[in-house]
C-alpha cells in the first residue's frame, strides 16, 4: 500500500517528520517497508529566470542564456539547444554538480568553446510528465508558469518534494489499504482530528430508476450493490491536483471519469466501475452467476469462457463486466461517452479470489476485493465519486440510486470489561486510557454497570471480540509496556522428550560416536531418482505433489537412498576425500492412492560412506554398533538390491524380520555417476526396531566362574559362511557366550575351493569352574557339530 | 686366610674396574661366585673351623667386613648398570611427540538439529513436552481449525503444496497446536518441531524448512507471560544481554498477534550490517491463542487463555552461527557439517 505524505496531510495535520512517522507507524503495526523521497534523484536543480539570450557564435542551434537563480547567482551562463526558451521565462536550472532523473550528473563544461555552468531541464529530465506539472510533456525546456522566487528548489514547484510510504498492511486490516485508512490510523496515533472526506454533491431531479433497472440475483456473492446514474458527461482531462495524486501512486491519468474511479479506489479502497449506459441493452443491469460457457472480452481485450461460479454484471443480453475483476470491452468509457452508471459494490472476496485465480485475470480491483471491502465503505465511496463529479463539474447526477443490500450490515458490538482486556495483556492499562485509545480509533464506548459496550467502526469488519480490543489498546498504548512474567498462574507440567524421541536421540548419538555426520535433505525427490536407482516402479507408489516447484521436487520420498546418494556424489565431486553421513528422517507411505486417509510417515535411517579406509565391513559397523548399544542381535544375509553390487550387499534382519539393507553401490551405476570412489549405502527401517530400543536397562550379574577363551583354526568349503560357522559353534556347546572370527586365509596349503577361518570362542561356565578337560570336551563337541553340519575340519 | 681375604677383594675390585659395561645378568653370576651359597666368601666363613680359636674374632671380623664391602660394591655397580641401561633405553625409545595422534573422530549433528536440540533443552526445562505431528496434513489442521477458512486471504501468506484437495504438505507447525489440544486438556505446554513446506525457493527461502511451534494453554495466561518466556529463551539461546521486542502483527490463529524481534547479537542493538542498521532481528511470530482456535479444539476460551509462538529453525541457525546463505544448510557439504561439534 503506497500512501503519499502530501495526500495524507489532506486529512491529518502531520507535524512530525516522515522518518518519525515511519517509526510511529511501525510501532502500531504498520511496517513502512520503504520510505521513498520522490525527488531523491533530482538534486541542486533550482528555478532560474532567463535574463538574456544570444546566439552561439559557432553553432546555429545553440543559444547562450544568462540566468538569474537568486542566491545561486544572478548571471549564470548556460548553453542550451532548446528553442522554446525566451527572455523572462522561468525554467528549471540544473546547476554545476547537480543530478537528474536516471542518475544523470551535470557538470560545468564548454560547449563549442563557450562555458556552460549547468543545464536547462525538460520535464523528462526531472522524471515528470504532464500529470505532475502541466507543460512537462513539452518537447523542450519546462516553462514554469507560477511566479516563484528565483532559486527555489524545483522539487517544491513540480510536486517532487514529497514522500511515499510503502506500507505492509496485514491481512486483517483491509480498511487500511487506502490513503484515507492510513490517515485514520495516523490521526489516532497523533491524537489529531481527522478531516472527513467531502461527500456532498448536487443531485438533479431526474432518476436512476427512470433510466435503468438494476437487480441482484446472486446476493450471496454480492452483499451490497449500489448504482447511480450520471448524465450530460463532459469527458475531459482531470485537474492537475488529481492527476498528480494518481501519478504519485503510479497511475496514468486517462480522463476525468476513469480517473475519479481510480482516485476513489486509492483514497477509500473501494473499487469503482462506470458503465457507458448507451452500450447497455434493454436498460437492464443484473448481478448474476454466469451461464456455463458464456463469454466475455474484458477491457484489456482478453476473452474468457465463464462457468457458473463466476459472477458477472450483465445487461439484458450479455455480460458487461466480470464482477470485481474487470469491466467488459463492450461497455467501457470512451471519448464519446455521455452518460454512465457508477457502480460501487461489495463482492464476496472468496469468490473473486477463486475467479481471479481460475481465469488468471488480475486487476487492482480484484486484488482489492480479495483483501476484503466493507459494506459501509461501499456506500461512502459512491458519494465521494459523485462529489468529485460535482466538484469537477463534469456531469449531472441523478436524484436517486439503486442500493441493494442482502442484509443491512450492523457494526460489531462487544460487551466486555476493562478487566478482561487487562487480564489478557497481563498489565493494568488505566480504564481512562483504554477508553481514550478506543475512541481515538472511532470505537464508541458506553459504560453499563461494570461492563463496557464497545461498538466498532463500521469499516472494521476484523473486530470480533475483546481480544481484538486488547490488541487495539496495546498497539496504541505501546508494546514496551508489556513486562515479562513467568506464568505465575500456570500449573507445573513435566516436560521433556518421550521415550521414543529419546531413543532416536540415542541412535543419533551412537552414529556420531561412529564418526557419522548428520545430513538433512528435502523430503521430496524426482521420479528420475527412482529411475537412476533402477526402481522406477516404486515411484508409482509414492505420494505426488499436484503443484510442485518442478519435477525434481515432485514426489514425497519412500526411500532416503536417492537423497543420500546425491549428497555423497556432491561431496565427492567437490573433492572431499571421505565422508560418513547419515540421515534419520521420515519416508511417506500411502495406504491408498490418491490419498483418502493419513499416510504413514515412517522414520528411516540412511547411512552412506566413502573414502580410502572404507569397505563393506566398515559400512556394516554402523548397524552392529546400534545392535551392540541396544543389546540387539542383527543377522545379515546376501541380498539383491537393484542399485547395489550383487556380491557386496546384505539384507539386515532382526528377529527373523527384514529391517534394512546395505552394500556397495553397483559399479556400473557408479560409472554412470562418474565417480571413481567406492560408495557404500544402506537404509534401516527404524520404525521396525523402535520398540526394541525402548526396553529398559537391567543389570546382568557378572559370571561366577572365570571365562575360558579358545582359538580354533578351521578348514571349510569356500561356500560356507561365517555366520553358519558361528551358529554351529553356538549349537555345539551351551557354554558358548561369544564367537568371533578373527582371520580368514586362502592358499595352496589349504587347497582349492577351501578357506581357513580362525575363531575366538568364549565359554562362560554355569555351575562350576572349567577344568582344561571341560574345555577340551566342549571343543570336541563343537568340532563334531562343525564336521557333521558343515563338513568343517580342524586345520 | 688374611691373604685369601685380600685376594678376593682384589679380584672383585679388578673385575668391576675392568668390566664397565657388564650386563646385570653377568654381574649377578659373578656376584654369586663370591656371595652365593657356594661362593668363595661363604667358603671363607665355612673355613672358620680351621682358624685357631684366638684368631677367630679377628678373622671373623675381617670376613664380615669383606662381605659388607662386597655387598656394597655389587649394589653400587648394579645401580650404576641399571642407570646406564635405562639411559640407553630412553635414548633408543625416544619418539617425535609432535607426530599425529591416533583417535576416532566424533561425528556431528546437522546445524538445524543442533539448534532444535538447544531449543528443546531450553523449553523442556520449563515444562514443555515435545510433540511431532504429521508432515502430510489435512487442510483442516493446517488451515481451517487455525481460523483460516478456504479462500481466506491469509492463505496467500504461504504458498502451499497440495497432494489432493484435502491433503497438503503442512505449511506451518501450527497444525500441531490443534492435534495437541484435541488430545490433551490444559494445562498444556508443548513444543512442536518439524519439517514444513512452502512453494518458495531462493537465497532466503527453501521449499522445505523447519519450524518450532510453542503452545501454552492454562488459566490466566497473559501476553506478559509470553514476553517473559521469550525473554528467557532469548537469553539462553543467544547471550544473557539479549532483549526481545514485541510489535503488532497479524496471524489468523492468534489475537493479539505480535512479531518478536531480538536485539542484534552482533552489535548489541547499535545497528550493523546483520540487523540492517535497525539493532533488531526479526525472529518469530507469536500471540495469544485466538478464541476461535480454542473453541475449535473444545477448550473453553472463557476458562482458559494461552499463547503460541512459531519460529524458523533455519533462520535461528543462520543468525546463531553466522551462515549467510540458506542453501548451505541443504547442500550437506561435509566440510560444513564437521564444523558443528556438539
Amino acid at each position: 500500500m503506497k500512501a503519499p505524505l502530501s495526500w495524507l496531510k489532506d486529512y491529518v495535520d502531520i507535524d512530525i517528520s516522515a522518518e518519525e512517522l515511519k517509526d510511529k507507524l511501525f510501532s502500531c503495526g504498520f511496517e513502512v517497508e520503504e520510505l521513498i523521497y520522490v525527488g531523491a534523484e533530482v538534486e541542486k536543480c533550482v528555478v532560474g529566470k532567463i535574463v538574456s539570450l544570444e546566439k552561439h557564435p559557432d553553432a546555429d542551434k545553440l543559444q547562450i542564456c544568462k540566468l538569474d537563480c537568486g542566491e545561486y547567482g544572478h548571471e549564470i551562463q548556460i548553453v542550451t539547444g532548446a528553442d522554446n526558451v525566451f527572455v523572462g521565462a522561468l525554467v528549471p536550472v540544473a546547476l554545476d554538480g547537480s543530478s537528474l532523473h536516471g542518475g544523470i550528473k551535470i557538470k560545468k563544461g564548454k560547449l563549442r568553446g563557450v562555458e556552460s555552468c549547468g543545464m536547462l531541464c525538460s520535464g523528462e529530465e526531472l522524471g515528470i510528465n504532464d500529470d505532475w506539472y502541466e507543460g512537462a510533456d513539452v518537447n523542450g525546456i519546462l516553462i514554469i508558469k507560477e511566479d516563484v522566487p528565483l532559486g527555489t528548489d524545483i522539487r517544491k514547484v513540480v510536486g517532487l518534494d514529497d514522500y511515499i510510504f510503502d506500507i505492509a498492511v496485514t491481512a486483517n486490516r483491509p480498511d487500511c489499504q487506502c490513503v484515507y485508512g492510513i490517515a485514520r490510523e495516523i490521526s489516532a496515533l497523533l491524537a489529531k482530528p481527522l478531516t472527513p472526506v467531502e461527500l456532498v454533491y448536487k443531485a438533479e431531479t431526474f432518476t436512476t430508476s427512470g433510466r435503468v433497472n438494476v437487480s441482484v440475483e446472486a446476493p450471496d456473492l454480492c452483499p451490497r450493490y449500489i448504482a447511480h446514474y450520471v448524465r450530460e458527461l463532459k469527458i475531459e482531462k482531470s485537474p492537475q491536483w488529481m492527476r498528480r495524486r494518481l501519478a504519485l501512486s503510479g497511475l496514468r491519468s486517462i480522463n476525468n471519469v476513469v480517473d475519479i474511479t481510480n482516485f476513489v479506489l486509492l483514497e477509500l479502497g473501494q473499487p469503482m466501475h462506470a458503465f457507458d449506459l448507451s452500450k447497455i441493452s434493454q436498460n437492464k443491469i443484473c448481478v448474476r452467476r454466469a451461464a456455463d460457457g458464456e463469454k466475455i472480452v474484458t477491457l484489456d481485450e482478453k476473452e474468457f469462457e465463464l462457468k457458473e461460479n463466476n459472477l458477472v454484471i450483465a445487461d439484458g443480453t450479455k455480460p458487461v463486466a466480470l464482477a470485481g475483476v474487470m469491466g467488459g470491452l463492450n461497455s467501457g468509457i470512451s471519448e464519446e461517452t455521455s452518460e454512465v452508471l457508477f457502480e460501487s459494490a461489495k463482492f464476496e472476496r472468496a469468490n473473486i479470489r477463486r475467479t481471479s485465480r481460475k481465469l488468471g485475470q488480475k486487476s487492482d480491483s480484484s486484488s482489492r476485493f480479495e483483501k476484503g471491502v466493507d459494506a459501509y465503505t461501499t456506500g461512502v465511496a459512491i458519494n465521494r465519486a459523485l462529489n468529485l463529479i460535482d466538484t469537477l463539474g463534469c456531469g449531472k447526477i441523478a436524484g436517486d440510486r439503486f442500493d441493494i443490500e442482502a442484509e443491512t450490515v450492523k457494526p460489531t458490538v462487544i460487551t466486555t470489561t476493562y478487566k478482561k482486556i487487562n487480564d489478557l495483556l497481563g498489565i493494568e492499562v488505566p480504564e481512562r486510557t483504554i477508553r481514550a485509545i478506543l475512541e481515538r480509533l472511532n470505537f464508541n464506548v458506553k459504560t453499563k454497570g461494570g461492563e463496557i459496550i464497545v461498538t466498532a467502526p463500521a469499516y472494521r469488519e476484523d473486530i470480533e471480540g475483546y481480544p481484538d480490543l486488547a490488541e487495539e489498546v496495546i498497539r496504541m498504548y505501546g508494546y514496551d509496556h508489556i513486562i515479562g512474567t513467568f506464568m505465575p498462574t500456570a500449573q507445573i507440567t513435566n516436560g521433556g522428550l518421550t521415550d521414543k524421541q529419546r531413543a532416536a536421540e540415542r541412535v543419533k548419538k551412537i552414529l556420531r560416536g561412529q564418526n557419522y555426520n548428520e545430513i538433512i535433505t528435502y523430503s521430496f525427490i524426482s521420479p528420475k531418482d527412482y529411475q537412476l536407482l533402477r526402481i522406477p516402479e516404486k515411484a508409482e507408489q509414492a505420494i505426488k505433489i499436484v503443484n510442485p516447484i518442478g519435477e525434481d521436487l515432485s514426489i514425497m520420498r519412500t526411500t532416503l537412498a536417492p537423497s543420500m546418494l546425491e549428497t555423497l556424489v556432491r561431496n565427492i565431486r567437490r573433492g572431499n576425500s571421505e565422508a560418513r553421513l547419515f540421515e534419520l528422517a521420515s519416508v511417506y507411505i500411502a495406504k491408498s492412492l490418491p490419498l483418502t486417509e493419513m499416510p504413514s510417515e515412517e522414520l528411516t535411517l540412511c547411512c552412506g560412506i566413502y573414502g580410502e579406509k572404507e569397505n563393506f565391513f566398515t559400512a556394516k559397523g554402523v548397524y552392529e554398533s546400534i545392535a551392540e548399544q541396544f543389546g540387539l542381535s542383527f543377522e545379515y544375509v546376501p541380498a539383491t538390491v537393484p542399485f547395489l553390487h550383487p556380491g557386496k550387499s546384505a539384507l539386515i534382519k532382526f528377529n527373523g524380520k527384514e529391517i534394512g539393507y546395505f552394500g556397495e553401490l553397483a559399479p556400473d551405476l557408479a560409472e554412470e555417476l562418474a565417480i571413481e570412489t567406492n560408495v557404500y549405502l544402506g537404509e534401516l527401517d527404524y520404525a521396525k526396531i523402535e520398540s526394541a530400543l525402548l526396553s529398559p536397562l537391567v543389570f546382568k550379574p557378572l559370571p561366577k566362574f572365570p571365562e575360558v577363551v579358545r582359538d580354533l583354526a578351521l578348514i571349510a568349503d569356500e561356500t560356507v559362511t561365517c555366520s553358519q560357522v558361528e551358529q554351529a559353534i553356538r549349537e555345539g556347546s551351551k557354554f558358548v557366550t561369544d564367537v568371533k572370527m578373527f582371520d580368514v586365509y586362502r592358499g595352496a596349503q589349504i587347497g582349492e575351493g577351501k578357506k581357513s577361518m580362525a575363531f575366538k570362542i568364549t565359554f562362560t561356565p554355569h555351575e562350576k569352574a572349567f577344568t582344561p578337560e571341560d574345555a577340551d570336551g566342549n571343543i570336541k563337541r563343537i568340532l563334531r557339530r562343525l564336521s557333521e553340519t558343515l563338513g568343517i575340519s580342524l586345520r | 686366610m688374611k691373604e685369601n681375604i685380600e685376594n678376593i677383594k682384589n679380584e672383585i675390585s679388578l673385575y668391576l674396574a675392568v668390566n664397565n659395561h657388564i650386563s646385570r645378568k653377568d654381574l649377578f653370576d659373578f656376584k654369586m661366585n663370591y656371595l652365593g651359597k657356594t661362593g668363595s666368601i661363604s667358603a671363607l666363613s665355612k673355613g672358620m673351623r680351621d682358624v685357631p680359636a684366638e684368631q677367630r674374632p679377628e678373622v671373623g671380623k675381617l670376613i664380615s667386613d669383606l662381605r659388607t664391602w662386597a655387598e656394597q660394591v655389587f649394589a653400587d655397580k648394579e645401580e650404576q648398570i641399571k642407570k646406564a641401561e635405562l639411559a640407553a633405553r630412553y635414548a633408543s625409545e625416544r619418539i617425535d611427540v609432535t607426530m599425529p595422534a591416533q583417535f576416532r573422530e566424533t561425528g556431528t549433528l546437522h546445524p538445524i538439529s543442533l539448534v532444535k536440540k538447544e531449543i528443546i533443552d531450553c523449553f523442556a526445562g520449563m515444562g514443555f513436552e515435545i510433540f511431532e505431528g504429521p508432515e502430510i496434513e489435512k487442510d483442516y489442521y493446517n488451515f481451517q481449525a487455525l481460523n483460516i477458512p478456504a479462500d481466506h486471504p491469509a492463505r496467500d501468506m504461504q504458498d502451499t503444496f497440495f497432494v489432493t484437495e484435502d491433503f497438503l504438505l503442512r505449511s506451518q507447525t501450527s497444525s500441531g497446536q490443534i492435534r495437541v489440544m484435541e488430545n490433551k486438556r490444559p494445562p498444556i505446554k508443548v513444543l512442536s518441531p518439524g519439517r514444513v513446506y512452502r512453494s518458495d525457493s531462493d537465497a532466503t527461502h527453501s521449499p522445505m524448512f523447519h519450524q518450532m511451534e510453542g503452545l501454552v494453554v492454562d488459566k490466566g495466561i497473559t501476553l506478559c507471560d509470553l514476553k517473559g518466556l521469550l525473554d528467557e529463551f532469548a537469553r539462553k539461546m543467544f547471550t544473557s544481554e539479549t532483549k526481545t521486542r514485541l510489535r503488532p502483527s497479524y496471524f489468523p490463529f492468534t489475537e493479539p498477534s505480535v512479531e518478536v524481534d531480538l536485539s542484534c547479537h552482533n552489535c548489541g542493538g547499535k545497528g550493523c550490517r546483520i540487523c540492517k542498521g535497525t539493532g533488531w532481528i526479526e525472529i518469530l511470530g507469536a500471540g495469544m491463542v485466538n478464541r476461535k482456535v480454542l473453541e475449535n479444539c473444545g477448550v473453553d476460551p472463557d476458562e482458559y487463555t494461552g499463547f503460541a509462538f512459531g519460529m524458523g529453525l533455519e533462520r535461528i541457525a543462520m543468525i546463531k552461527y553466522g551462515i549467510n546463505d540458506m542453501r548451505y544448510l541443504f547442500e550437506n557439504d561435509v566440510r560444513l557439517l564437521k564444523q558443528f561439534k556438539d
